[in-house]
């Protein structure tokens, strides 16, 4: 398995004002709050698309219609 | 609408020639005999329920996942969904192996490719699992009765085993195209496992006031002595549903899958779910997923930020109860009265007034589903 963390240099400016920034919060650490932020802005705007084909749409609509779920 | 978890809805169900070619070489593969919970999970895999898990965790995201609960994608998970069997069964099944997985009564369910099998250590699991390796937890008993390897690889399913509840089973694929089909573009997923009182009543309509449409997700599977049975579960539901709610903005569909009363890890892993479903929103209520005093009252609300890219946008309700001077139910932040005009919202309360035949008030539950409860003669788990 590989390891579970590695580094990544950031400039020593930004360290100390994220070291001020989270003093007195429950952020536990620098680390924990770049992590936080870059899982943040990762998982922002994902597109939202269908997962299925109009062929299956149909399909599904039909078993939904016979369960009563639509009309 | 919503991504699937991990972009992608799994869907590995066998058809056709591919089923066919299953089935006639059933004889002579080897097999492995699941039990239900297992073949909920082995469903739930298949269907997408689970997306992106295509299978048993191997060795590697196990791991993640019980260390840093995520897998090794670094995708939110944390409730490791693994396929355990004695040494012994281990040692007949070759790595490389298809292995029919079959339901008690031996009849097909999936394709098991078995790409890994591995050893783990059972009271480290429970302890990052569960917090605790206190034997009386129920998910910690479980995981201690476990076999001691774990078998790992995709699997394809063969045929969903058949139950009384079909007619409320979606699979995502399904529930999403319904969302469609109702013009939803936010929807918020409600998690049960109890008959419906005023207050789940209260906390869906509040939901739903900022949300397209309601997902009532009852989990069915196998209950605890004095839980309710499915069906009164869902019978309640569809009298509240009838009686009480838009039929254009209320759906309801059963998750089967036991709960492992993992308390915040189970609520990270409900909301992962509902997410494939298709649900924008999640209500996490008091304890959600707990069990005993294991877990603190609010910890699987705050175990949400650690999860900033879950996808699934949580809403926390804290408590709620009935005020006798405002007339309905409410919580600390709108109700100005003093403890003594309280009701509060006990299910003990609750079933045990049932128990004896009594009707709960209409503060508490609606008549008409009481009416429906008491329709049965046995309505709890013996």
């Amino acid at each position: 398995m590989d390891k579970e963390f590695t580094t990544v240099s950031i400039p020593t400016s930004l360290y100390k004002k994220i070291e001020e920034a989270i003093k007195g919060t429950e952020v536990g650490s620098v680390s924990s709050y770049i992590v936080k932020v870059l899982r943040e802005s990762l998982a922002k705007d994902q597109p939202s698309q269908d997962v299925f084909s109009q062929e299956d749409e149909e399909k599904v609509k039909e078993r939904l219609k016979a369960l009563g779920y639509i009309d | 609408m919503i991504q699937p978890h991990g972009g992608k809805l799994v869907e590995r169900v066998l058809r056709g020639p591919a089923k066919t070619a299953v089935l006639a070489k059933a004889a002579s593969m080897p097999r492995l005999r699941l039990d239900s919970e297992l073949v909920s999970d082995v469903e739930n895999i298949c269907l997408g329920v689970y997306s992106p898990l295509e299978g048993f965790l191997g060795q590697d995201d196990f791991r993640h996942v019980l260390s840093q609960r995520r897998l090794c994608s670094d995708l939110p998970w944390t409730i490791p969904i693994v396929l355990a069997v004695g040494r012994e069964e281990a040692a007949r099944l070759k790595e490389g192996a298809d292995i029919l997985l079959v339901e008690e009564r031996d009849r097909p369910v999936a394709v098991l490719h078995l790409a890994e099998k591995f050893t783990f250590d059972k009271g480290e699991t429970a302890e990052k699992t569960f917090g605790t390796r206190d034997a009386a937890h129920p998910g910690v008993a479980k995981v201690m009765a476990m076999g001691e390897v774990l078998l790992a690889g995709p699997v394809d399913l063969v045929d969903c085993v058949p139950t009384p509840y079909d007619r409320y089973k979606l699979s995502p694929k399904e529930t999403r195209v319904l969302f469609k089909e109702k013009g939803w573009r936010t929807v918020v997923g409600f998690q049960t496992r109890n008959t419906p009182h005023n207050g789940h009543e209260y906390l869906q309509k509040a939901a739903l006031t900022f949300a397209d449409g309601i997902f009532i997700n009852p989990v069915i599977g196998r209950k605890k002595k004095g839980d309710f049975k499915d069906e009164v579960i869902l019978a309640s539901y569809e009298e509240l549903i009838k009686h009480y709610y838009l039929r254009q903005r209320a759906v309801m569909a059963i998750l089967q899958m036991e709960m492992r009363y993992a308390g915040p890890r189970e609520a990270i892993h409900h909301a992962i779910i509902r997410k494939n479903f298709g649900c924008t929103h999640i209500i996490i209520g008091r304890d959600h997923a707990g069990v005993g005093k294991y877990y603190a009252p609010f910890a699987a609300q705050d175990v949400f930020e650690d999860f900033p890219d879950l996808g699934i946008v949580p809403l926390f309700f804290r408590a709620f109860y009935y005020c006798k001077k405002c007339q309905s139910v409410v919580n600390e932040k709108i109700c100005p009265h003093p403890p003594a005009d309280q009701i509060q919202y006990s299910g003990t309360k609750i079933r045990d007034m049932l128990i004896k035949g009594e009707v709960p008030p209409p503060e508490l539950m609606r008549p008409e589903v009481a009416k429906v409860i008491m329709s049965f003669k046995e309505p709890f788990n013996e």
